[in-house]
């Protein structure tokens, strides 16, 4: 039986209410009135896709909203979702020259979406679809890498089929947003503005079960690995087999998925972990209704990998930081439920081989958090998928590419997004499918050259 | 405290910050409510036969999120009868007998008309008279307003009516729809006007709706030609105030207007000429409670600069006002980039490259976001040997005060054109370059 806290379902509405909720079209006229069109800007040169963001401001201004979506568009088929969820301060709007005069930068997230916002809500398409080239192309996941790679691979004229296991695409973009900053069925909808390019998404095939990969070698030109990473990592600690211990994904998962009021919380939650996921988890527990949410993490605020908004939020929603100490084991009651967490404090080093200060157990310095949920968030398994694939060349279980092209080991195979640099945003997918999908239709085009030449 | 007090025309008004003839000033409620809140006088909304309105009325210019920067209108002259406003003259005068009533006149151009229409204001106690021969839409097409202020022998012989039986001065007010607008006031001088005031709106249509394809403001689906206005006219207006100032014969005192919106404002047109300043757009923006920071900076600015009384302002700039061939050819000056200041938005370097003289270079900017660390500084660089001093870059700067405009010492004396070609035929066999390297010296 469920015993955490139970929220209305009109309090769990509120607490995960749109965290940046879309500019009004005045505010968006003085949003963005404030961009100075800055010449070879910097807040293009810091966007992974390369946005032409003064240029889709400008046309935001002079009411060219579908000029503006289509700067946008073009550039990053994702446009609405990292308008949501890219971490702007320290991309675009960290790289804005208002900064330097002491000034806000540019909300170029905000504007980003609601240009977007004003095609998406209209089903207006600005994208075209380019003059069929007879090349064909499958994707493997349906995250942002692969969604990217077909979009581009379109509007150059190769036809696009994506693999995805999942019920709906959009990958973590659909499954493993903070709730409050998206919901699964905008990125949904943003994956149709990409069928109506003429992708092909095809849900629940699971490649090497459904589909084998041999049969994909043999039915298109080319294959993109846009397969993320697996599971959440383990705690390597007695904890495993023990109820009311969760992943990070999963819970997540489950808040995008289940009805909020169908996920179940503890009262007293400890999430494990210092990055972006561990901080999505505690503020999305604490929303859900847990009283007391503890983030334990290893190390200290310095060298915790999420990021300083990220960090104020949590704060904000009342996380309680538990900074340099580790988990040892978790305290099972009589019926092998969660209901203590012992963890050791640790102390400091020199730099690791990570490049952040390393860290030991203070023997005898345990100490026992009462808690009835333990949710880990540690980052996530590489796949063991991709051992299947012929000469793949792995790297620490991160896929080897031409940074140019991304084309693998394997010239028949390219990859992007978390495969291949182990975890990034969705921004970095979006350039590294845009990227594949230019190396695709070269190395395409230049074998047809070379068959119409022999 | 310095004495804001103007003597225009022999009349004493207690600031120059005079309302113009317009939708302010069309009864006696509003203006009663604008001398409560500071102002020294206001120009009665132009009394003649009443007229019709359309509505709309009005259209404007906005400019990013500014509202309102340039306003058009096709209002017509006082819609009341004359009796009307000329008994609510009288009221304002008897309740502020200090402060300076204009009654604008303009009725159609016979002699009588004009005479009863004049006894008539003078009658009403107003401290002066000002003659619409401005007014640019509708009431031109009637032969009035315009009609007469665009043809000077119409404005001489009219204002020579008036002066047959005006027994307080009189000012003609100017059209900018003109030529050149001194030719006018001179008109209006050998009229016998006192004073002149300008400008008065200048032609305009104001934009087109790009749904309907109507024009703004829109009558039915259609528009007229209006009258232009707002701070948006404000130099073209210095200018013509500068002119008039400048001509050697008008010596009439000048009331400024067009696009005057605060004390800095007023301030640039007494410096040009103008001893009164008369103000309509920025009232009807935002009320007559501009007045009392108009009061209050120039107050400021005349405690600062050390003067006792507005009128030793008046007209200071005239003399600094040249026509171009006696301007200093060996000026020069260079633009500097303050790289404490510089925010890298690289204005500076696409004005210059495409806009301008390719006096600026700038590195291309390396990618990179706040994860890989700090964004280096990105500076663009004068080449100081191509920069021809013109100014763009510092005015593009989004930066007060990071591009600066630095004098260098050539060690040239000073050369005009002027003085260059009265050398040349001195010294046929020198080239110009060497003229110039030697200054006026060169004798």
């Amino acid at each position: 039986m469920h015993t955490g806290p139970k929220l209305t379902p009109e309090q769990l509405e509120e607490n995960f209410a749109d965290i940046n909720p879309p500019l009004t079209p005045s505010l968006a006229l003085e949003a963005a009135s404030r961009c100075l069109f800055c010449y070879d800007a910097p807040c293009i040169k810091a966007c992974p896709t390369e946005i032409n963001i003064p240029q889709f401001i400008r046309q935001i201004l002079t009411q060219n909203l579908v000029g503006s979506a289509r700067t946008i568009l073009s550039a990053n088929v994702l446009g609405h979702s990292c308008g949501r969820v890219c971490p702007t301060s320290v991309l675009c709007e960290g790289a804005c020259v208002l900064n330097a005069e002491g000034k806000k930068p540019v909300e170029i997230g905000r504007l980003q979406r609601h240009a977007v916002d004003h095609v998406l809500n209209r089903g207006i398409n600005v994208l075209k679809a380019g003059k069929e080239n007879g090349q064909r192309v499958a994707m493997i996941g349906a995250g942002p890498a692969s969604l990217a790679c077909a979009a581009e691979l379109r509007r150059l004229g190769c036809a696009a089929v994506i693999f995805d296991s999942k019920p709906h695409p959009g990958g973590l973009n659909t499954y493993g947003i903070a709730a409050y900053k998206m919901r699964a069925e905008d990125s949904v909808r943003e994956t149709e503005m990409i069928r109506a390019l003429g992708v092909d998404i095809r849900n629940g095939v699971t490649i090497g079960r459904d589909v084998s990969l041999e049969q994909l070698e043999r039915e298109y030109d080319a294959i993109f690995l846009g397969v993320g990473l697996g599971e959440t990592d383990d705690l390597n600690i007695e904890a495993d087999n023990i109820r009311r211990c969760a992943d990070a994904l999963s819970f997540i998962e489950k808040t995008k998925t289940n009805g909020f009021d169908h996920v179940q919380i503890g009262t007293q939650v400890a999430v494990i972990g210092g990055g972006n996921t561990a901080i999505d988890v505690a503020t999305a527990a604490r929303r859900l209704g847990a009283e007391v949410v503890y983030m334990i993490y290893r190390r200290s605020r310095e060298e915790m990998s999420a990021f300083d908004y990220e960090y104020e939020l949590a704060k904000v929603d009342g996380v309680t930081f538990v900074w340099q100490a580790a988990p040892v084991r978790v305290v099972p009651d009589a019926r092998g439920r969660a209901q203590g967490l012992v963890c050791v404090k640790t102390e400091l080093g020199p730099p690791d081989s990570s490049s952040r200060r390393s860290f030991r157990p203070i023997p005898g310095s345990e100490f026992t958090l009462e808690v009835d949920m333990v949710v880990r968030a540690l980052g996530q398994k590489k796949l063991a998928f991709l051992q299947d694939i012929p000469n793949l060349k792995l790297d620490g279980g991160k896929v080897v590419v031409n940074a140019e092209t991304m084309q693998t080991a394997n010239p028949k195979y390219f990859a992007g997004g978390d495969c291949v640099n182990g975890g990034g945003e969705v921004v970095d997918a979006v350039a590294h499918g845009k990227r594949a999908a230019r190396g695709i239709h070269a190395a395409l085009a230049a074998q047809q050259r070379g068959v119409a030449h022999a | 405290m310095p004495d804001l007090s103007i003597n225009f025309c022999g009349v004493r008004s207690p600031n120059p910050f005079w309302l113009a003839s317009g939708p302010p000033t069309n009864t006696a409620y509003q203006v009663m409510k604008a001398f409560d809140a500071g102002w020294g006088g206001a120009v009665w909304k132009t009394i003649g036969d009443p007229i019709i309105n359309t509505a709309s009325r009005y259209g404007s210019i906005d400019y990013k999120h500014e509202r309102m920067i340039g306003l058009n209108n096709i209002e017509l002259i006082s819609d009341r009868p004359i009796e009307t406003n000329f008994r609510e003259i009288s009221e304002v005068k008897k309740r502020f007998p200090k402060n300076t009533v204009v009654a604008s006149l303009m009725v159609e151009s016979k002699r009588e008309t004009w005479h009863d229409i004049v006894r008539r204001a003078q009658d009403s106690g107003s401290d002066l008279l000002e003659l619409n021969f401005g007014c640019p839409h509708g009431m031109s097409e009637r032969g009035m307003g315009a009609a007469v202020g665009q043809v000077p022998e119409y404005t001489t012989m009219i204002t020579t009516w008036v002066k047959e039986v005006a027994t307080i001065p009189v000012i003609v007010k100017l059209t900018p729809n003109v030529t050149d607008v001194a030719h006018m006031a001179s008109a209006a001088k050998q009229g016998g006007a006192g004073a002149v005031s300008l400008v008065n709106t200048f032609n305009s249509l104001v934009g087109v709706d790009l749904d309907t394809y109507a024009p703004r403001p829109n009558v039915g689906g259609y528009g007229s030609h209006g009258g232009y206005c707002g701070p948006s006219v404000k130099p073209i207006a210095l200018h013509m105030v500068s002119s008039v100032a400048k001509h050697p014969t008008v010596g009439v005192p000048i009331s400024g207007i067009g696009g005057i919106a605060n004390w800095q404002d007023a301030t640039e047109f007494i410096l040009l000429g103008a001893t009164s300043v008369q103000v309509c757009t920025a009232a009807m923006h935002y009320g007559f409670r501009i007045v009392e920071d108009m009061i209050d900076g120039l107050s400021q600015y005349l405690e600062d600069k050390g003067f006792n009384s507005v009128m030793d302002l008046v007209g200071k700039s005239v003399n600094r006002i040249r026509d171009w061939g006696d301007l200093d050819l060996n000026y020069k000056i260079v633009a500097r980039i303050d790289p404490q200041l510089c925010i890298g938005c690289n204005l500076c370097y696409i004005a210059c490259e495409d806009g301008a003289h390719q006096c600026i270079a700038a590195a291309e900017r390396p990618r990179g976001d706040l994860r890989d660390g700090e964004i280096a500084k990105h500076v663009p660089r004068i080449l100081e040997d191509e920069c021809v001093g013109c100014n763009l870059c510092a005015l593009v700067c989004p930066v007060p005060g990071c591009i600066t405009m630095e004098q260098l010492d050539n060690g040239r004396a000073t050369m005009s054109w002027r003085q260059l070609q009265e050398a040349r035929g001195r010294n046929p066999q020198c080239t110009m370059g060497d003229l110039l390297a030697k200054g006026t010296a060169a004798d």
